[in-house]
């Protein structure tokens, strides 16, 4: 090279700075661009309206407490079905090939159908058998249906972590006297988990939104108040305010999940160094 | 006595025969190598015996008791028996404490605080007590294979099985791990071992097993089968040893 080269500490201060001036840059013309087109006024009062959000804001908050409840009980369902799933189908074995057989069923079943079907087979459906002894209400069934679609990938999720855990720990954990279950549950699992946390936390975010689809059984959750207030006042900014608490809650796990996600491979590069 | 004996042991994979009837004994507090060449059938030979690879045909005879008879409960047999494998193969997800009490605890249903304690005196013994609380990635390769033989020896097994135990180590490493084979044969542990480590063969045997391409070729005192091998094949297998510099 024919000049002295810099240091990286001074070319990382350069990289910043022309980060940060590129993106004011670039968002700086979009926000202007759209402030200043012609339908701006249009969508600012259908969307962006301030009275109708002040209005509406503590309308959709009360019935999103509920989607958060419903999103807390149904991910622990899940978390816990889908390792059952997954370490039934996991089971080798002659004798546990009925279960293996019935598990691949019901994964193909939840997976094949479309969540929203489910929601509405089972709310609607299964209370209006009026079967004796079991809960009649929509949201219960509302949410068994997110939790058996759910449930389904979860198990997915946690196979591919129980596969991924080397043969040699299996056999080891055998060689102990440790059973096969003992070996899953003390050797593979824990490890299979911590290699799929990635992964679950999508999950979660995922499921996160998909809970506001129980509103299609009139249950008064965030999206259900947001889509009353709209009917009444022809007003989309309820909608906005039901958006911006979903992102609230979404986007700090969605942020969580890379920086584990980053974590976790700086650790297994240091490990392998 | 008789701690071990294999009768016959054939096995073969997708067709293709690793083991081809296979006669060996192990007398109660002998120690008997295994030597041959790689892809011979000798870790294969060890995991049958563990009963982690089922065996087509013949027959494991263990303390006097058929293992590969129909019926017998492989765990039961496992818990009497330890085996170490060449990669170690600890359990990263837990301290070496966990690692050595996982088997105590969970199979012979001994209390946590007592197999700890026994844990304790067996990583002491092997010069381990200051690594206890380490997760197995902190630790040394030879560290790492020391902790796995202290693991085989907490359920307290009547036979050792030992598969290629320093192959994966770095030379200098060596060392430390067979002399804590040669401890335990001081104290009279049984032991099987696939190795390639022909001076130390030579040094820990009671009796050498050649293997070659799963047929056992020649088995004897170590001294013969390693000094004054009588089939060229073993001749050949030893001088390449030779030539590597391993005898």
């Amino acid at each position: 090279m024919l000049w002295p080269r810099r240091s990286t500490r001074e070319e990382g201060g350069r990289a910043a700075l022309i980060a940060a001036i590129s993106t004011i840059v670039v968002f700086g013309v979009i926000v202007v661009l759209v402030l200043n087109s012609e339908y701006w006024p249009a969508v600012r009062r259908q969307f962006f309206n301030w009275t109708h959000f002040k209005r509406s804001f503590p309308l959709v908050l009360d019935g999103f407490w509920l989607d958060i409840k419903l999103f807390i009980v149904a991910e622990v369902l899940i978390l816990a079905i889908g390792l059952a799933v997954a370490i039934a189908r996991s089971l080798r074995g002659p004798a546990f090939t009925p279960l293996r057989l019935l598990m691949i069923g019901y994964i193909d079943l939840a997976r094949g159908l479309p969540l929203l079907l489910l929601i509405l087979l089972m709310g609607f459906g299964v209370p209006s058998l009026r079967l004796p002894g079991i809960p009649n209400s929509a949201l219960f069934w509302g949410v068994a249906a997110l939790v058996f679609s759910y449930a389904a990938y979860t198990a997915e999720v946690y196979r591919a972590g129980i596969d991924s855990v080397h043969e040699s720990q299996r056999m080891s954990a055998r060689s102990i006297g440790l059973t096969q279950g003992q070996a899953m549950w003390h050797v593979i699992v824990p490890q299979a988990v911590r290699n799929v946390v990635p992964a679950l936390l999508n999950g979660f975010v995922s499921l996160q939104k998909d809970v506001a689809l129980v509103f299609v059984l009139g249950v008064r959750e965030g999206l259900r108040e947001a889509d009353i207030y709209n009917a009444r006042t022809f007003n989309y900014t309820s909608y906005i305010a039901a958006a911006i608490l979903f992102l609230l809650v979404s986007v700090p796990v969605a942020r969580f999940t890379d920086w584990y996600t980053d974590r976790q491979r700086r650790r297994t590069q240091a490990m392998s160094t | 006595m008789t701690t071990l004996s294999l009768r016959g042991v054939a096995k073969a994979f997708e067709g293709k025969e690793v083991l081809r009837s296979v006669d060996l004994d192990v007398a109660a507090h002998g120690v008997v190598c295994v030597i041959g060449s790689s892809g011979s059938g000798k870790s294969t030979l060890l995991k049958c015996v563990n009963l982690l690879v089922p065996i087509d045909a013949g027959e494991i005879v263990f303390e006097g008791q058929s293992v590969t008879a129909p019926g017998v409960n492989p765990n039961e047999v496992r818990n009497r028996m330890g085996i170490v494998f060449q990669a170690f193969n600890l359990f990263p997800h837990m301290r070496v404490i966990d690692n050595v009490t996982l088997g105590p605890r969970k199979v012979h249903g001994v209390r946590r605080a007592d197999a700890e304690e026994a844990a304790h005196a067996l990583l002491d013994r092997f010069g381990l007590a200051d690594k206890a609380d380490e997760y197995p990635d902190r630790l040394s390769g030879g560290q790492q294979q020391r902790v796995a033989i202290v693991r085989a020896l907490a359920s307290r097994p009547t036979l050792l099985l030992l598969d290629e135990i320093t192959s994966a180590l770095d030379p200098e490493l060596v060392g430390e791990v067979l002399g804590v084979i040669r401890d335990l044969k001081a104290e009279g542990m049984t032991m099987l071992i696939a190795t390639h480590e022909m001076g130390f063969a030579l040094d820990v045997a009671d009796h050498v097993c050649f293997l070659d391409d799963g047929a056992v070729l020649e088995q004897g005192p170590p001294v013969e089968i390693l000094r004054n091998p009588s089939h060229p094949r073993t001749r050949a297998f030893l001088q390449r040893i030779i030539d590597a510099g391993r005898l």
